[in-house]
């Protein structure tokens, strides 16, 4: 990080950001954040004077839809620019140069910013056979140990990075594994989502800055400031919920009123992110907004984890074939035992001696 | 294992464990009850007692006269809780989408204040009759094991789906994991211990009115 490269203000304000765009977003995240109002001048002083931070974006098992979600915002934010203008030095997908330019811009970040620069990766990272995914002939996991090794700290973005995802989903031909698998020696932080929240990695960049720490993370290492509390919780359709309210389906009069979607597979209740809060595309919306349920994708397998329509409480797996055998099995089970029940009567009754007034006379 | 994992699990192999136990108790008992046979009763039955036994299951429903006053924890807790129990067991969305998801039958459900005041209800009544049970020593001296394990596999359902509705202690994921396996714990004990009086509660009713009601007991 050299001294002569601009502040972040200084960018901003040539990317034609005003101050006063500039202490909103700060603002903004603050109260994202779920910092006290104090906090603000203490995020724009430190982002202000923040020279730019060297951010290394690996990506493996992945579909490219995590980049996808934080580029293709519809107009270009504070948070897209924070990330992909000042701070990237490689990432595939967003960088300009390819080969071995683009190898030696990694080496030439990690060798300039040892030990202080972010590890962002997403995908998760094959261990069945190192040729399953390879960057410039280096296995993903050979490139992870290798970058991880200078890094302040990792952010695992999105859930193939953060649980496994897709690629570990049942039965994981590949052996997919989380980075936090892999490096126990650095913070790892994860972001989960399919793809996650734009607003959360930005938040946790500015709170990276402000603090030269990650903010404080659950049990699944989220950030608990976003991950804190479910979707069910913080949902605009919790009071049809209350009521007792609920589309039957996709199109009925009680999708069209807007009524809770619990019926319909919605894994709001067991998902924890902040899409109800943040929402999408600049606050405009999210799944339950546009009238589908939430499928939990920031949840650790949620692939896994039952049909995506099947609400909570149903069963996953069809039960009425073992249900039907057992209850057979009992009616034999119960009906051998009678028998024997009956048997044990007869018997006894067969094996009753009768014993006259004679005979007890004559025992005299 | 994560919570969710702990939940899939109780949705998936769990319940259908739970089931299949629980449907070849009820029916290995049934079975074994219906097959035991009666001896033949010899004498002339006393009076004319048709439909004896169809009174009693009414009447043995209804506390006697004057015990309610004698013993009020035992009656009204009894009602209250077997109230309690059966509204939010019945009538609270998400188990009447358990019953959809097994049998395709479906009812309207309750507002969930509603059935949080049945649950709540249930909860207090159940813990007035175990105090009960364990302060009054007539009670306690007639109480086994399987008097206590009945009601605690009664109250873990109830307390656990309280907690997870209200998010309460732990974390709604594990608190709704632990929420099913109490239920599958439930079903897997009820064949085999008192908790059969689910089944069995009207037919030994009947039984005892007719048989009593032949006797020249009225009922």
């Amino acid at each position: 990080m050299a001294f002569d490269e601009p502040t972040i203000a200084e960018i901003l304000r040539r990317q034609g950001i005003s101050r006063r765009g500039f202490l909103k977003f700060c603002a903004t995240t603050a109260s994202l954040m779920a910092l006290p109002p104090s906090m603000v001048p203490a995020i724009a002083a430190a982002l202000e004077k923040a020279r730019r931070p060297s951010v290394i974006w690996l990506s493996f098992q992945e579909c490219t839809g995590c980049t996808e979600s934080l580029t293709r915002s519809h107009t270009p934010s504070i948070e897209g620019l924070i990330l992909e203008q000042i701070s990237l030095d490689y990432h595939h997908t967003l960088q300009a140069a390819s080969g071995e330019a683009a190898e030696a811009a990694r080496e030439a970040a990690m060798r300039e910013n040892h030990g202080k620069y972010l590890l962002v990766v997403d995908g998760s990272i094959p261990m069945g056979n190192a040729g399953y995914s390879t960057i410039a002939g280096v296995s993903n996991l050979d490139m992870l140990k290798e970058t991880a090794a200078g890094a302040a700290a990792v952010i695992a973005v999105g859930s193939c990075a953060a649980y496994g995802g897709l690629p570990a989903a049942l039965p994981n031909p590949t052996g997919a594994v989380p980075v936090s698998a892999i490096i126990k020696d650095k913070p790892v932080m994860n972001v989960p989502g399919c793809p996650p929240i734009p607003v959360v990695i930005t938040g946790v960049l500015a709170h990276f800055l402000t603090f030269a720490a990650l903010p404080e993370l659950d049990d699944h290492g989220r950030p608990k400031v976003f991950y804190g509390e479910s979707i069910h919780d913080r949902c605009y359709r919790r009071p049809f919920y209350d009521q007792g309210k609920f589309a039957e389906t996709f199109d009925d009069e009680g999708a069209r009123k807007g009524w809770c979607l619990f019926k319909l597979g919605c894994k709001g209740p067991v998902t924890y992110n902040a899409c109800a809060t943040t929402k999408w595309n600049q606050g405009v919306s999210f799944p339950i907004q546009s009238g589908h349920g939430c499928i939990g994708c920031s949840e650790p397998g949620f692939w896994d984890m039952g049909p995506l329509y099947k609400p909570l409480s149903m069963p996953i797996a069809p039960v009425q074939m073992m249900v039907g055998a057992a209850a057979a099995g009992g009616a034999i089970a119960g009906a051998a035992m009678a028998m024997r029940n009956r048997a044990a009567k007869k018997s006894a009754q067969a094996a009753h001696q009768k014993v006259t007034v004679e005979d007890l006379e004559k025992a005299k | 294992m994560t919570a969710l994992e702990l939940l899939t699990w109780a949705r998936g192999p769990g319940l259908s464990i739970a089931l299949a136990v629980c449907a070849f108790g009820i029916l290995l008992r049934l079975f074994e009850i219906f097959g035991l046979g009666r001896k033949a009763d010899l004498s002339r039955p006393r009076d004319h007692s048709p439909g004896s036994g169809w009174r009693t299951i009414v009447s043995r429903s209804l506390p006697p006269p004057g015990m309610v006053k004698q013993a009020p924890v035992t009656y009204i807790g009894g009602y209250v809780f077997h109230l309690g129990f059966a509204i939010t067991l019945f009538f609270f969305v998400p188990h009447i989408e358990l019953v959809r998801g097994l049998t395709g039958l479906s009812w309207p459900g309750l507002p969930t204040q509603l059935i949080d005041i049945a649950a709540v209800a249930g909860l207090l009544a159940l813990i007035a009759v175990l105090a009960s049970r364990l302060s009054n020593p007539v009670k306690r001296f007639l109480s086994g094991f399987q008097d206590y394990l009945a009601w605690l596999l009664t109250f873990l359902p109830l307390a656990t789906g309280y907690l997870a509705f209200h998010h309460l202690l732990i974390d709604y994921t594990l608190a709704l994991a632990l929420h099913v396996l109490s239920v599958e714990l439930l079903l897997v004990a009820l064949p085999f211990t008192k908790l059969f009086h689910t089944v069995s509660v009207f037919v030994s009713r009947w039984y005892n009115g007719d048989i009593f009601g032949r006797k020249g007991v009225a009922s």
